[in-house]
């Protein structure tokens, strides 16, 4: 199988995985793929590598897709590939702008301190932006595919997780039972009668008045909860869509694949699409049984003995990373099941980073191989 | 550096993927084995310690994983129930129970962050507020990558400052003393040699200067050996084209060239950070294991022994 198979009929493909496993190339060149086979794709992702922001000509946060310049790409390129940089703080304030009544009230939330808590905190307003971000794209319908690399965090559920905890803050279904806002005005300090002792008690222990902050902030949101929850409803709900596919991006190395397998399992539980798996940086193993002596001997004619030793222990130290990798990619498959392990795509380990549109395109072959195609591929790098 | 496992409170941070929790067990193990009582703290539902030395116990329990090495995974919900529980007694204790509380309490940007340095910072006293605990020499945190461990690091300050009165505030004030007096703190950097780590690193180094914090050691994890010089890639590459496509001679070649250019592109990298820094950071190298285990923490902390005393 290859990506173009596993996102047949698909309109938005989630990028998810642990960090330092290469979503970031991986989305670029799935994006790049599925662009080159003629659909009109864009990719969204969050602080890219530098060279290859800068390979796709994104110089900057801007916030929308900008089209990758046809000249970077091959000729025989069908459709379209655009390219966005996320920014979080910009986002939310563009939500506020857009949900919030008027520009007055838009101006006052994002002065609010905890609206300026809560939008540049680095955990939750990523994960929380991004699928916002994801959300209007798609609803906007301007593209065929919607890339998704999501954002670099310690472990891939942060992505699931982060953006519910954001909302059912914003919704403020746990604050709304303590603060009981008479009539419509801003500031509202009226309490329901069980809350008062609970939020007296939390003043004394944290010295914040967070009931202060907090209902001037619900005050101002207002009637905008209502929409927080209806949109974090139809998020939700792209998230499940059948024309969903999340993708599982990761590395063969032991750690990475216990992320995946973990991953994959919320997955299942939370209902959502998944529709394959990406392991990058797979040790090949072909010879694995030549014994490193015979290997160095073979070499002996070539080389001068003490550099084919370093060879042969070269070979051997490759080998154990061989049957690691194997064992983890059986572990993965057997977590996907029914045997079934063409959904998961295996990409070689490739020598150094890749950062411009010739690194892609070599990861892209190997993405849109197939079977017999990417056998031949890696039988090319690893002999 | 020298003077790196003297300090009581030590932060291990980086990007994901860089082998920053095998870095902080290792830096665990070497403390622990110069006599130190060390605790290893987890701030995510990871338990990566625990799984490495197969021990098991509940998360938020103190538990000895080697001689001197003890471990805990912190959450901010039990760090706050035991707050409560110690600081305020009684109501305290009903107020933790309470999920409405809770809720509350968890959804306050940065009190998640603020509990869980407030149980780190509890772990690294002299005299523990836990009853019956005993202290620890040594606290290493596995804290989150840059821009979140920034956050964390930054988090007493920021609360001692919105705090207007109370316990919280006078806590705050405390852990945000204890973070910068550099006797007592210290935050390493762990990196591997590739694009983004080495950017994520510089931009830390940067970020902690301008919070008038510095990173007291950056160590670069996962280097390959460098077993060939250009001259003999330029051999290899001519003896692999005297081999037989399909033979193990020909694929051990491929290997040895592949490790020859990875090894300088890792160099390059490597460069660049220490030109950044303005100073050589610390090395460990890649370790070609089939499964990582005990052999192979010791051996890192060998290293990391080695490097610290360089």
């Amino acid at each position: 199988m290859s990506v173009a198979d596993l996102l047949e009929g698909r309109r938005v493909c989630i990028c998810g995985g642990a960090g330092g496993v290469g979503k970031t190339t991986t989305s670029a060149a799935i994006a790049l793929g599925m662009a080159a086979r003629g659909a009109r794709v864009a990719v969204v992702t969050i602080d890219p590598a530098q060279r290859l922001a800068n390979a796709l000509g994104l110089r900057e946060l801007d916030n929308e897709p900008r089209r990758v310049d046809p000249d970077r790409l091959g000729d025989d390129f069908a459709g379209e590939l655009w390219a966005m940089m996320l920014d979080p703080k910009r986002t939310f304030d563009e939500l506020i702008d857009r949900v919030a009544a008027d520009p007055q009230r838009a101006a006052e939330i994002k002065a609010n301190r905890v609206y300026r808590e809560l939008s540049t905190a680095v955990s939750g307003s990523q994960e929380f932006t991004a699928v916002a971000k994801l959300y209007d794209l798609a609803r906007d319908g301007n593209f065929d595919l919607l890339v998704l690399d999501t954002p670099p965090s310690r472990n891939a559920l942060d992505f699931l997780e982060a953006p519910g905890r954001l909302t059912s803050f914003l919704e403020g279904s746990a604050i709304r039972t303590l603060i009981r806002p008479h009539g419509l005005g801003l500031g509202v300090r009226v309490l329901g009668r069980g809350a008062s002792p609970l939020l007296g008690a939390l003043r004394r222990v944290t010295g914040i008045d967070l009931l202060g902050d907090l209902s001037t902030f619900f005050g101002l949101l207002g009637d905008m909860t209502d929409d927080f929850s209806a949109r974090a409803a139809a998020v939700q709900q792209m998230l499940r869509d059948p024309t969903t596919a999340f993708l599982l991006v990761t590395s063969a190395a032991t750690p990475a694949v216990d992320e995946a397998i973990w991953f994959r399992r919320t997955l299942q539980e939370g209902g959502l699409p998944f529709a394959g798996a990406i392991v990058n940086r797979v040790h090949h193993d072909r010879f694995g049984d030549a014994e490193p002596d015979d290997v160095a001997a073979e070499l002996a004619a070539e080389l001068p003995e003490a550099l084919a030793r370093r060879v042969a222990a070269t070979f051997e130290d490759y080998h154990r990373l061989a049957r690691r990798d194997h064992r983890n990619l059986a572990r993965l498959a057997a977590e996907i099941g029914d045997g079934d392990d063409d959904r998961v795509i295996q990409v070689p380990q490739l020598d150094g980073d890749v950062h411009d549109v010739a690194g892609l395109e070599r990861v892209r072959a190997f993405l849109f191989a197939s079977e017999e195609e990417r056998e031949r591929l890696i039988a090319e790098i690893v002999a | 550096v020298a003077a790196l496992l003297d300090r009581r409170l030590i932060f291990v941070t980086g990007k994901g993927g860089v082998g920053k929790s095998t870095v902080a067990i290792a830096l665990g193990l070497l403390a622990a084995r110069s006599g130190r009582r060390t605790i290893v703290a987890e701030l995510a539902r990871q338990e990566r310690v625990r799984n490495s030395f197969a021990a098991g116990g509940d998360t938020f329990e103190e538990v000895e994983v080697a001689d001197g090495l003890f471990t805990i995974s912190i959450d901010p919900e039990s760090a706050m129930e035991e707050y409560l529980r110690v600081k305020t007694g009684r109501i305290g204790q009903a107020l933790g129970s309470s999920r409405l509380f809770q809720a509350f309490a968890m959804a306050t940007p940065g009190m998640r962050e603020l509990l869980s340095m407030g149980k780190v910072w509890e772990l690294a006293q002299s005299a523990r507020r836990t009853s019956g605990a005993d202290p620890y020499d040594v606290v290493i945190v596995d804290s989150p990558a840059a821009g979140h461990g920034i956050g964390l690091l930054r988090t007493p300050r920021t609360f001692a400052d919105i705090a207007r009165v109370g316990p919280v505030a006078a806590t705050a004030q405390r852990i945000a003393a204890s973070i910068d007096d550099r006797s007592f703190t210290a935050v390493l950097a762990v990196a591997t040699a590739e694009e983004m780590p080495v950017n994520e690193t510089l931009w830390l180094s940067e970020a902690l200067a301008g919070d008038g914090l510095a990173l007291d050691a950056v160590i670069v994890n996962a280097l390959y050996l460098e077993r060939f010089s250009a001259a003999d890639g330029t051999r290899l590459a001519r003896a692999r084209r005297g081999t037989g496509v399909s033979s193990p001679a020909n694929a051990a070649l491929g290997a040895a060239l592949s490790l020859r250019a990875r090894a300088a592109a890792q160099r390059e990298q490597l460069n660049r950070l220490a030109e950044g820094l303005g100073a050589a950071p610390l090395q460990l190298p890649y370790l070609f294991a089939e499964t990582f285990g005990h052999d192979e923490l010791h051996a890192l902390a060998d290293a990391l022994d080695a490097e610290l005393g360089r």
